[in-house]
């Protein structure tokens, strides 16, 4: 297994005109927790999407697990099983329960037996606080109880990279923390995890590496008390006193 | 509390009191006409022709549950039919593949332009123009594919709608699991689209146990007729049209249940929005 499970190198987005990444080079060690942050529009979710190619890179390359996603002739389906995803929106399947949504994609993708893939289901809601929720529809469960069902379905699937797109936006306030003790747990096991977040308390624990990005770069990069503790650049200062003192920002 | 209604009753009228005025007037007009409708019309000649009982009870035991029956088979199989092409049509109109979505356009636009008539008569005259054709399940096979075609051109513009109403996040959640696009489309996307267009396509069902009057023209015999052929056969018989009263009667023990069908899930799916 490489040193790094993510390499991105020299790489470029473009939306017609709208030029979203513009060059980004980048690593994640195995094991290692990188927590993404910046403004609204700066290319976060664009980063985290190319990670895994629901974005295709309008150039360069994106190696996970040393493998070349960006090889046009490689097998994009085959290695997304091993990146989970979890969405702002969590996305789980409204027709399916807690459990079967877990189970779908380990009988559709890696073909396993229906009681295998349950028994592994079980498990990873077991592992997020969902013991008792197992038959419930999506319908029926909490947005912070969802999210949890949405991050056991991805690791239903034994995921050596974990994304998180911004998990706790969607959610009322007092469910963030169950999401984020859920994300903190799994971080403390050893799971490898890019995380675009606004939750800058998290990043400061839980980050082995904070990133801020703005405009498409990486602006600044460093240890959570470097970035978010002394931040270097003017851009990183200006976006940190608007997320920490939302109440003092100047309007204009 | 009496000076309000002192008030009240020195303005023009109140909103409510005209409403309720203008509602007296409706009910007067509608009970004028009726009373004229009684008095006007030859009742007896009319029971005569449209209800007479002897020939109401010919209708119902010659043969009219195999007709019921018949026109529920080729709904049915048409239905279908019409369910899988148009699927299929659907995914094809939303294809990458451009002369997948050219062929998909050029036959729903071609066949929903098409009076169904027109379509019927040219598979009635098919064993004319291909002496060697054979469809198989003969009558029934020719009734589901002529009704089929047609139905599949509405229904494929339908599930389309339905497939582009699922949220696109779906998708995604789908193939970030590592799905491939046609086990995203059939394993997430489908079922739920599917849901979202049970009203709709109850409907096209609706019209289509309409349009299954239409095969008779394809030419059957007397054992595969369907209730419009069947009614109309013994209406010339007995010069009187009870018997399509009596037709068009069991046609409305089919579509009337679906339509409360439809209500309902229509009811409940604006309930879970
Ligand atoms: N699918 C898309 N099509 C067109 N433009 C997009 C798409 N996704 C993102 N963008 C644009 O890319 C820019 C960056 O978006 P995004 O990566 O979502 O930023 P962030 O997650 O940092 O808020 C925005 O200007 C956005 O409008
Ligand atoms: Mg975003």
């Amino acid at each position: 297994m490489p040193e790094n499970l993510v390499e991105i190198k020299e790489l470029h987005k473009s939306f017609g005109d709208n030029h979203v990444l513009r060059g980004i080079d980048f690593k994640v060690a195995q094991g290692e927790v990188v927590c993404v942050i910046g403004p609204s529009g700066s290319g976060k979710s664009t980063l985290l999407r190319c990670v895994n190619l629901l974005e295709v890179p309008s150039s360069g390359t994106v190696l996970v697990a040393g493998e070349d996603l960006t090889d046009p002739d490689g097998n994009i389906d085959a290695a997304r099983r091993h990146i989970g995803m979890v969405f702002q929106s969590f996305n789980l399947f409204p027709h399916h329960t807690a459990i079967s949504n877990c189970m779908l994609a380990q009988q559709t993708v890696l073909k396993r037996g229906k009681k295998d893939a349950r028994k592994v289901a079980a498990e990873n809601l077991d592992r997020v606080g969902l013991t008792d929720k197992h038959d419930a529809y999506p319908a029926k469960l909490s947005g912070g109880q969802q999210q949890r069902v949405a991050i056991a379905r991805a690791l239903s699937m034994e995921p050596n990279l974990m994304l998180f797109d911004e998990p706790t936006s969607a959610l009322d306030p007092e469910l963030v923390g169950e999401v984020l003790t859920v994300m903190r747990r799994l971080a403390e096991e050893g799971m490898t995890m890019l995380v675009v977040t606004h939750e800058m308390a998290f990043a400061r624990e839980v980050a082995d590496r904070v990133v801020f990005m703005d405009g498409g770069v990486i602006v600044e990069q460093g240890t959570p008390d470097e970035v978010i503790g002394n931040p270097q650049e003017a851009r990183t200062k200006e976006f940190l006193r608007r997320v920490l003192d939302p109440t003092h920002v100047n309007p204009s | 509390m009496s000076t309000p209604t002192k008030v009240a009753a020195r303005r023009p009228l109140s909103p409510r009191k005209r409403a309720q005025r203008i509602r007296a007037v409706q009910y007067a007009v509608l009970i004028a006409i009726v009373v004229i409708a009684i008095f006007a019309a030859d009742w007896k000649q009319i029971g005569e022709v449209f209800f007479k009982p002897d020939l109401i009870k010919t209708t119902i035991t010659q043969g009219l549950g195999r007709a019921l029956l018949n026109t529920i088979v080729y709904t049915a199989g048409a239905f279908v039919f019409g369910l899988v092409v148009g699927t299929v049509l659907a995914v094809m109109r939303l294809s990458e593949i451009g002369p997948y979505r050219w062929i998909a356009t050029a036959y729903i636009e071609f066949f929903r332009g098409l009076p169904a008539l027109i379509v019927f008569l040219m598979f009635s005259l098919m064993p004319l123009a291909f002496p060697t054709l054979r469809i198989p399940y003969d009558p029934y096979g020719t009734v589901w594919l002529a009704l089929g075609i047609v139905a599949s051109a509405y229904m494929a513009e339908t599930i389309r709608g339905g497939i582009q109403a699922v949220h696109k996040g779906q998708a995604e959640a789908a193939r970030s699991l590592g799905m491939t696009s046609g086990q995203a489309m059939r394993k997430v996307i489908l079922p739920q689209a599917f849901r979202t267009m049970l009203p709709p396509l109850t409907n096209e069902l609706i019209l289509l146990v309409k349009d299954s009057s239409l095969v008779y023209i394809i030419g059957l015999a007397a054992t595969q007729a369907e209730l419009t052929k069947y009614g109309r056969d013994l209406s010339v018989q007995y010069a009187n049209m009870t018997p399509l009263v009596v037709a068009g009667a069991a046609y409305l023990i089919i579509t009337l249940p679906l339509s409360v069908v439809v209500r309902r899930m229509e009811a409940s799916a604006g309930k879970a929005r």
